[in-house]
């Protein structure tokens, strides 16, 4: 057959749940990006815990890779009803390697490798995983030797017996491909470098995890919804290490935030993770976090909805729900992270703008991004710091004073010599509830007035491409590397990408900037392209072009390329 | 810094209290400020008193201490986080039973379970006072309501028996028609190491004329000296009991650990989580071996 991958190459594993695909995904991409390769992982899954089809794709390239795309180069599938599953994905070009008596599958480009048969030979087939785990690093050129080390040091925890057997499959299926590599039937000759090798390998979920963490997050109360849940089971596992982090799984998510606010009241920087449904119950707390001025911090991995929708599946559906939720009137900052170092970043940042404004801060991911990953450079923390706001209190101490800017310094209870009161019904400078109208307006003037400066300091939306544009492609979120490299592929001229981290409130100059593009494509993944809405509504520019995807997959490179073309 | 110690009535003289003349919650502030002042160590500024909404819920309004009036139901999960993240406060969370039965019923039983070193003050007026006199979920059976026109046909909610029952470890009815009892209660119950409920019976001169002061005076008694609290089997027949209500402490077990000192943030240090300054240096050499 004679084929070699050069710069870039995409291999797909799919098997069902149980059959070990999370485990082949995480051990080859930690194997190559020791190695020194640049790696990208995605897995899609369904709500299940058995059966079923899931795959997950890397990607390996001599440049970067960051994102989904839709070609297969390789693929390895564990049971005939995943390949059915990718039969959109898989075009003449791609190489299935598959056992394919066992799969009963046939297709010109099949290279027929007994998988099943070795890991049976091995003690069972629960070892097919670590077979097709060999054989991928074979057609690397990475040694044998080599292979053996990494094994051992990857289950450095398990028995003897197991670390063995596991050896033997990865060894039986390197040598499979050896045989491939060697006649140059099948060969990858991507670069690989020293540097890579010393990178941090991340998902989403971590990287929020891990923000949240460097910015000083105290506490975390929340109850599980996938895909939300990963960044409480980080926290929780950072806690073990970190012993000043209080985990609660609350009874349901009203508790929850009801937790968090308390939690601030009292002076521990707290969150809450959920998705949609669950912010949904949420939504009373917002409010009263709005009234109580109190700093909070919301992460919401979004899924397709209405309702459960589709659980495991993305979307970036729920901007509306966290810009309009709760009742009444009052400030809030949502930010959207693109990317892993990103989402480090500005969960970390989230941690002092709630605290500094006194306002709830949302923090907007979806599944795709807390599920995906990829190797970056070592986070340098310098220049951060956890900037805690917080003030000791005099004997007169009134928690909602009326300052100029609106922001009244913020006592804790037993720190100074006053006292702090709290009220979610309006109220007067002591906290005390009031129906004083005069005091209603001025404390909603004070509260209110905070949007000035929230819009001051708003993040500006970044460039990508020359300042000197004639088309823009919005983007937001996690499409912010999909879009990217879909600009960089196409020939298309005059048009560079503009990226919101910052989705509410926009900063005074964003208008400027979009007054400057001559056609404008927002790019979304929902059905009523909700940031374009947001966008016009702040900036009364029209934004008729609109790429919206909502079938529960982030959008592929290719896709948006002819998508993006076919409209300028 | 204690010499201000006074749970006295924020602004005294001008103070607008929104409750009706005669109405019960007066001998529950009442009651509840004399005890605070002779509780030892305890003053306005280590001291929250979490509520939530309904006429009880205004209570902190009427104290000068630090106090967190939220939402309508959620009054236990913010004194769940104030008390477990701050282990120098004393917390009181304190509503109506509409709010801590009704609304907030779900967090009262996981409350319950978590058993959090707070004291929970129930004023149990079997009625909604605040939105003017609809169910609560503690009003008898048959009673007509604007609402329950024909009178309430569900079996009323019995706060002590399922307390016992989820594992509360401090269990007790007071009364406004018992002053003395109810403060000799609260004071144990602030005392308790775990969650400890005080359903105080009060009556709404305004929207309930069934369970009047008289009412709650002949349908209770003191429990004799003599009971033993410690023996849950006795507490849940006399929790089941339904014509008359004994007031004191109807059960109580010291053996469950509560939750604020079994949490690891406390394996080594008892500083509350606002003192504590995160090394960043750490964080990066942990976050950078995420190879
Ligand atoms: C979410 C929500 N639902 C309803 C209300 C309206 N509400 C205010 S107080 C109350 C009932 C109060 O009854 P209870 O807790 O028994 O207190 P009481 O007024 O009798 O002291 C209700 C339903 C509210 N404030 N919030
Ligand atoms: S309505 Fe009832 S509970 Fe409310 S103040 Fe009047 S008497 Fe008291």
């Amino acid at each position: 057959m004679g084929k070699i991958f050069k710069d870039d190459v995409s291999i797909v594993l799919s098997g069902e749940a149980g059959q070990g695909i999370q485990t082949i995904e995480k051990i080859l991409t930690k194997i190559l990006k020791e190695e020194g390769f640049n790696v990208f992982a995605t897995k899609e899954y369904m709500s299940r815990i058995r059966g079923g089809s899931n795959s997950t794709e890397i990607r390996v390239g001599s440049d970067t890779v960051r994102t989904h795309i839709n070609k297969i180069d390789l693929l390895l599938p564990l049971t005939k009803k995943s390949v059915d599953h990718l039969e959109n994905r898989i075009d003449t070009e791609t190489i299935i390697i598959a056992e394919k008596e066992t799969l009963n599958l046939d297709n010109k480009n099949l290279i027929d490798i007994p998988i099943f048969k070795i890991a049976n030979e091995i003690g069972s087939k629960i070892y097919s995983n670590i077979v097709a785990v060999g054989f991928v690093l074979s057609l690397f050129g990475i040694e044998k030797e080599q292979l053996k080390k990494h094994m051992e040091n990857y289950f450095a925890k398990k028995s003897k017996d197991i670390i063995q057997k596991n050896i033997q499959a990865i060894e039986k299926g390197y040598d499979e491909g050896k045989k491939l590599y060697s006649s140059e039937d099948l060969k990858i000759q991507i670069k690989n470098n020293e540097e890579t090798k010393d990178n941090l390998l991340i998902n989403g979920n971590d990287a929020v995890a891990l923000g949240a963490l460097a910015g000083g997050c105290d506490s975390i109360f929340s109850y599980p919804m996938t895909p939300g849940t990963g960044v409480l089971l980080s926290l929780a596992n950072f806690s073990q290490k970190f012993d000043d982090i209080l985990v609660e799984q609350a009874e349901d998510e009203i508790a929850a935030i009801n937790m968090a606010i308390g939690g601030w009241y009292a002076g521990a920087r707290s969150m809450v993770t959920t998705s949609g449904g669950g912010f949904s119950l949420m939504e009373e707390g917002v409010s009263l976090a709005g009234m109580l001025e109190s700093p909070m911090v919301i992460h919401i991995a979004q899924r397709p909805g209405p309702a459960t929708g589709l659980p495991t599946r993305t979307a970036q559906e729920d901007l509306n729900l966290a810009l309009y939720s709760g009742h009444g009137e009052f400030p809030r900052i949502i930010y959207a992270p693109g990317n892993i170092e990103d989402a480090f970043f500005i969960s970390q940042k989230a941690f002092n703008e709630a605290d500094k404004y006194q306002v709830p801060v949302f923090l907007l991911t979806d599944q795709y991004f807390v599920d995906s990953y990829y190797n970056v450079k070592k986070f340098n923390l310098d220049n951060i710091k956890i900037e805690k706001y917080f003030i000791k209190t005099d004997k007169n101490y009134k928690r909602y004073k009326i300052t100029e800017n609106g922001i009244s310094p913020r006592g804790i209870p037993n720190y100074g010599e006053g006292i702090v009161g709290v009220d979610s019904d309006e109220h007067d400078e002591y906290g005390h509830i009031t129906e004083d109208l005069d005091i209603r307006i001025k404390m909603m003037d004070k509260r209110m007035g905070k949007l000035d400066l929230l819009k001051e300091n708003a993040i500006m939306p970044e460039i990508i491409g020359s300042e000197d544009f004639k088309n823009l492609i919005i983007s937001w979120g996690s499409n912010y590397n999909s879009v990217k490299e879909a600009l960089k592929k196409s020939k298309i001229k005059n048009t560079s990408m503009l990226h919101f981290t910052q989705l509410y409130p926009l900063n005074n100059k964003v208008k400027d900037l979009l007054k400057k593009a001559e056609k404008i494509i927002v790019v979304e993944n929902n059905a009523t392209g909700q940031f374009a809405n947001l966008l016009k509504l702040e900036t009364n520019i029209n934004i008729d072009n609109r790429i919206l995807k909502y079938d529960g997959m982030p959008f592929s490179v290719e896709e948006l390329i002819k998508k993006i073309e076919e409209i300028i | 810094m204690n010499e201000t110690k006074t749970f006295s009535l924020d602004y005294e003289d001008n103070l607008d209290i929104a409750w009706c003349p005669g109405c019960g919650n007066f001998g529950i502030l009442n009651l509840l400020k004399k005890t605070l002042e002779e509780i030892e160590n305890l003053n306005p500024e280590n001291f929250v008193l979490v509520s939530g909404i309904g006429q009880a819920a205004k209570i902190p309004h009427y104290f000068k201490t630090n106090f967190f009036n939220g939402l309508h139901g959620r009054a236990l999960p913010a004194a769940t986080a104030i008390k477990a993240t701050r282990p120098d406060l004393t917390v009181i969370a304190e509503s109506g039973e509409g709010d801590m039965y009704g609304e907030g019923g779900n967090h009262f039983i996981h409350t319950i379970r978590r058993n959090i070193n707070i004291t929970n003050i129930v004023h149990d007026n079997m009625i909604y006072g605040l939105t003017k006199g609809q169910a609560s979920p503690t009003t008898q059976t048959g009673m007509t309501t604007p609402v329950q026109v024909n009178g309430v046909i569900l079996k009323p909610f019995n706060p002590i028996a399922v307390a016992i029952a989820t594992g509360a470890t401090f269990v007790a009815r007071g009364s406004v028609t018992d002053p003395k009892t109810t403060t000799e209660i609260i004071k144990e119950a602030i005392k308790h190491p775990g969650y400890a409920l005080v359903d105080i019976y009060q009556p709404c001169v305004t929207f309930n004329k069934i369970n009047t002061f008289k009412w709650f005076k002949d349908h209770t008694y003191k429990l004799d000296e003599k009971y033993d609290y410690t023996n849950k089997e006795e507490a849940i027949k006399l929790a089941l009991k339904e014509d008359e209500f004994p007031l004191g402490i109807i059960y109580k077990n010291t053996e469950r650990k509560p939750f604020d000192e079994q949490l690891s943030i406390y394996k080594n240090t008892k500083e509350p989580l606002y003192k504590r300054q995160r090394n960043l240096k750490r964080i990066e050499e942990f976050i950078n071996s995420k190879k």
